[in-house]
C-alpha cells in the first residue's frame, strides 16, 4: 500500500504537496479554535468530577488514560448518583464510546498501511473533534504519506487541552459559584456545529446529516447515545443512496 | 483500589472501541462501497449530537419554542459558521448568542 502510493506519486512525477511539519501545525490550527468550547466545557467537568469524593490525582489520571469528555462528563455523573459502582460505569463507557468504533473504520482504509507505532497512539487520541477535523482533512486531496502528521498535530493539541482544562476545573472550577447552572452545556452543541459546517458542502453530505437529525429525534427513547449509532448509521446510508443516485443519473 | 478498576477499565475499553477497526483493517482490505459509505458519516454523527442537545435540551421533550436558547444560539452558530466559514467567529459568536437570548427571555 504504501510503497503503491510512492511509486503512484513518482510515476507522476509530482512531489508531496506538504511536509510532515505544515501538516502538523496545520492539525494544530484547524483544532485550535475548539478550545473556545472546550473551556467552559472542561471547567464544568472537572467542578462536577471534584464533588465526587475522587482525589485530584485519580481524576487527572482518568483523563490522562482515559481521554473521552463526554464518557467521563457520564461516569462522573453515575458516581454521584449511584456511588462507586465500577463495573456499570465501565459497561456504561463502552456503550457510549462505541461510536469510536465507527470513528475508526472511516479514518482505518486512510491510515491502515502505518506501522503498530503509529496506530497505536494514534487510535488512543481518537475523539469527536479530532475525528471531524482529520476526517474533514482526508476529504480533501492531500499527500496521503504526510496526513498521519496532521492527525498527529490535532490529537496532541486536543490531548493536552483537555489535560490542563481537567486541573483547571478541578481547582479554579471550585471558585466560581454554581458554574453549572450558567448553562455552558451550550458549548457542547456549538462546537460540534462549527465542525459540522465544512463538511456540508455537496448533497450526500447535507442528506447524511439531515436523515441523521430525523432519526436521532425519532430514537431518542433508547439509552445511552444508542440512538447516537442508529441515526449515524441511517445518516451514512442516506448518504451513500443519495451519492448512488446522483451517479446514475450523471452516467 | 475500586477506583483503579473503574479507571484502568475506563481506559481498556475505551481504547478498545478506538483501535478496533484500525485493527482489523491491517488484515482486512474494507470493501470500496463500505469506504464510500464511511465518508458519510462525519455530518452523520455531528448531526446526532447537536439535534437532541438543542431542541431537547431538558432531555425528554422536543422544545421549538422561541425561550429554548439552545435552539436560538444553535440557530445563530449555523448562520453565522456557513456564512462566515471562520470557526474563529462561529464558537465565540453563538456562545454570545446563546447567552444573550437565555438572558432576554429570563427577564
Amino acid at each position: 500500500m504504501r510503497s503503491a502510493i510512492v511509486q503512484a506519486a513518482d510515476n507522476q512525477g509530482v512531489r508531496p504537496a506538504s511536509s510532515a511539519r505544515t501538516e502538523f501545525l496545520a492539525g494544530v490550527r484547524e483544532t485550535a479554535p475548539l478550545i473556545v468550547g472546550a473551556i467552559p466545557f472542561g471547567i464544568v467537568y472537572g467542578t462536577l468530577a471534584g464533588t465526587t469524593g475522587l482525589s485530584l490525582m485519580s481524576i487527572v489520571a482518568m483523563s490522562a488514560l482515559v481521554f473521552a469528555g463526554s464518557a467521563q462528563f457520564i461516569a462522573v455523573g453515575l458516581l454521584l448518583a449511584a456511588g462507586m459502582n465500577w463495573p456499570l460505569i465501565v459497561l456504561i463507557t463502552l456503550v457510549v464510546n462505541l461510536r469510536h468504533i465507527f470513528y475508526g473504520a472511516a479514518l482505518a482504509p486512510h491510515l491502515r498501511f502505518l506501522p503498530l507505532r503509529w496506530q497505536i497512539p494514534l487510535a488512543f487520541w481518537l475523539t469527536d473533534e479530532t475525528f471531524a477535523v482529520v476526517s474533514n482533512r482526508y476529504n480533501r486531496t492531500g499527500d496521503p504519506l504526510q496526513l498521519r502528521w496532521h492527525y498527529l498535530g490535532s490529537a496532541i493539541f486536543a490531548y493536552a487541552s483537555w489535560q490542563i482544562l481537567t486541573v483547571l476545573g478541578v481547582t479554579a472550577g471550585q471558585l466560581v459559584p454554581r458554574v453549572a447552572s450558567w448553562g455552558l452545556d451550550f458549548a457542547m452543541p456549538v462546537t460540534f456545529i462549527a465542525l459540522l459546517i465544512p463538511h456540508l458542502k455537496n448533497s450526500p453530505m447535507v442528506a447524511s446529516a439531515l436523515v441523521s437529525g430525523g432519526v436521532v429525534l425519532l430514537a431518542a427513547p433508547l439509552p445511552h447515545k444508542l440512538d447516537l449509532l442508529v441515526a449515524t448509521l441511517a445518516g451514512a446510508g442516506a448518504g451513500i443512496v443519495v451519492e448512488t443516485l446522483l451517479t446514475r443519473k450523471d452516467g | 483500589m475500586e477506583t483503579l478498576y473503574l479507571i484502568a477499565g475506563m481506559a481498556l475499553v475505551t481504547f478498545i472501541a478506538r483501535y478496533l477497526m484500525f485493527g482489523v483493517a491491517r488484515y482486512v482490505a474494507f470493501p470500496r462501497r463500505l469506504v464510500r459509505t464511511l465518508r458519510y458519516m462525519p455530518p452523520a454523527v455531528l448531526t446526532a449530537i447537536i439535534v437532541p442537545a438543542v431542541l431537547m435540551p431538558a432531555g425528554q421533550a422536543v422544545s421549538l419554542s422561541y425561550s429554548n436558547a439552545y435552539l436560538v444560539g444553535g440557530l445563530a452558530a449555523f448562520c453565522v459558521g456557513w456564512l462566515s466559514r471562520n470557526i474563529w467567529l462561529t464558537l465565540p459568536l453563538g456562545l454570545l448568542a446563546f447567552w444573550g437570548w437565555q438572558w432576554l427571555v429570563g427577564i
